[in-house]
């Protein structure tokens, strides 16, 4: 893939929640990676990859839906996808597809198809650092962010377990800074960016999630943090939800906003704001991001 | 307690390394997964203690545990583990051995309107698959 050469086609897998919760992180990432001359082509026909990689190793009804849908990308050998549940769960699956010959043969029998664990998954960060690379990117910036105070919160499914993912460095990551610098932000380092928000925990205990994500927001905001980028709408839930309401008798987490790395991106290729979907959130980022938000959302403002 | 292979070697903790792919007994107690595991506040036992318990085969306290239901599978455990015996997988083999049997942690007519309204997909989905066993 090269910059320059006309658009590039990739199979996009958006999984359950970028239509529906998450549509400024599908909608900004498609926008940004236009203007970058890659197009996301959205699969066919796709199920939930079902969220959660089966760790079990005596599953095999697990790995059925996101075997398909990794078959369904056979052709390309490639397939994109944003939210970091997805990424985990699709990667994990393709490897035991790739050395489990029992369960395997279990599953293609099942899905009555033929696949030998052939297809990579690619997360966008992934491709923006190894096929455009960050000096590349930064050259295409209309907008840098210069003096924008982000940090960066890499969550657990990106990262996690690192043997299989071989995403970045499990302790000390540095793709989210150094994609920050490429479009001018301002990185804050802080301790707790790759702890847990609390994931899918917020569903049985609240209060356990809240507790996790509260302790992330005071870290980041301590190191003088104006915002904080994730790779996953549940991050992007546990954190934001976190701000809202706090249960009688406790602080409440300090106020800032989360936005997806890829909101950031737009913003500084210049996308058409209509990608964002900056609304909704508990702390809301407009006002940071004024400076760089175009004519029309201040007309929007005035009217 | 008396110290005892009859206690030690029982068919649910063989049930536990099967669905874990973890044998417990690697495990020398360092307690590095307790020192890096976010959600120790929430657990009335320290995962260490939970691998304890099954090499000792008290298994039944290890499932009665508020902890294996806190464990947000985030993997912190797993990947400091000097010995590879990631607790993490121990402590989705458990939830596993009860979600078979029936037992649910979450009832889904019980989750708030809220939550199932604002929560993305993936958190019910995840949340389910854990908590539920669907």
């Amino acid at each position: 893939m090269r910059l320059g050469g006309g658009s590039v086609r990739i199979p996009y897998f958006p999984g359950c929640t970028l239509h529906s919760k998450a549509r400024g992180f599908d909608a900004s990432a498609r926008a940004a990676a236009q203007a970058l001359d890659i197009i996301m082509e959205e699969l066919p026909e796709w199920t939930c990859c079902g969220a959660t990689f089966s760790m079990s190793a005596d599953s095999v009804m697990g790995l059925v839906a996101p075997t398909r849908i990794l078959v369904s990308a056979k052709e390309a050998g490639k397939l994109l996808t944003l939210c970091s549940f997805c990424y985990n769960t699709l990667k994990r699956t393709n490897r035991v597809i790739a050395t489990d010959a029992e369960r395997r043969r279990k599953v293609l029998t099942f899905i009555e198809e033929d696949y030998q664990g052939t297809v990579q998954t690619v997360h966008l960060l992934e491709l923006l650092r190894d096929e455009i690379g960050f000096d590349a990117l930064a050259k295409r910036v209309t907008k840098p962010l210069q003096g924008l105070k982000v940090a960066p919160y890499y969550g657990c499914l990106l990262l996690r377990p690192a043997e299989e993912l071989r995403f970045d460095d499990p302790e000390r990551p540095t793709i989210l800074e150094n994609f920050l610098k490429s479009i001018g932000c301002e990185v804050v380092d802080f301790p707790h960016k790759t702890e847990c928000c609390g994931s899918f925990v917020t569903v049985g205990s609240p209060e356990t999630a809240r507790e996790c994500s509260s302790s992330i927001l005071e870290a980041a905001v301590k190191q003088g943090a104006e915002m904080l980028v994730v790779s996953c709408p549940l991050c992007q839930y546990n954190l934001d939800r976190a701000q809202r309401e706090a249960p009688a008798g406790q602080a409440h987490a300090p106020a800032v906003p989360v936005l997806y790395f890829s909101q950031l991106l737009a913003i500084a290729l210049g996308c058409d704001e209509a990608c964002l979907h900056l609304d909704g959130l508990s702390v809301d980022p407009r006002p940071r991001l004024s400076k760089w938000l175009g004519q029309k959302a201040e007309v929007t403002a005035l009217a | 307690m008396i110290l005892s292979r009859l206690n030690t070697e029982n068919d649910v903790v063989a049930q536990i390394n099967a669905i874990s792919g973890v044998d417990v007994r690697a495990c020398y107690q360092c307690g590095k997964c307790t020192a890096g595991c976010p959600l120790t506040s929430a657990m009335d036992l320290m995962p260490n203690q939970i691998l304890r318990l099954l090499q000792l085969g008290e298994y039944e306290q290890a499932l009665k545990s508020a902890t294996i239901w806190q464990c947000a599978s985030c993997l912190t455990c797993a990947g400091r583990c000097p010995k590879d015996v990631d607790p993490a997988r121990v402590m989705d083999a458990l939830r596993t051995i009860l979600v078979r049997q029936g037992v649910a942690h979450v009832e889904i007519s019980k989750i708030p309107a809220d939550l199932l309204a604002e929560a993305p997909q993936q958190a019910l989905i995840g949340g389910f698959r854990k908590f539920v066993g669907y």
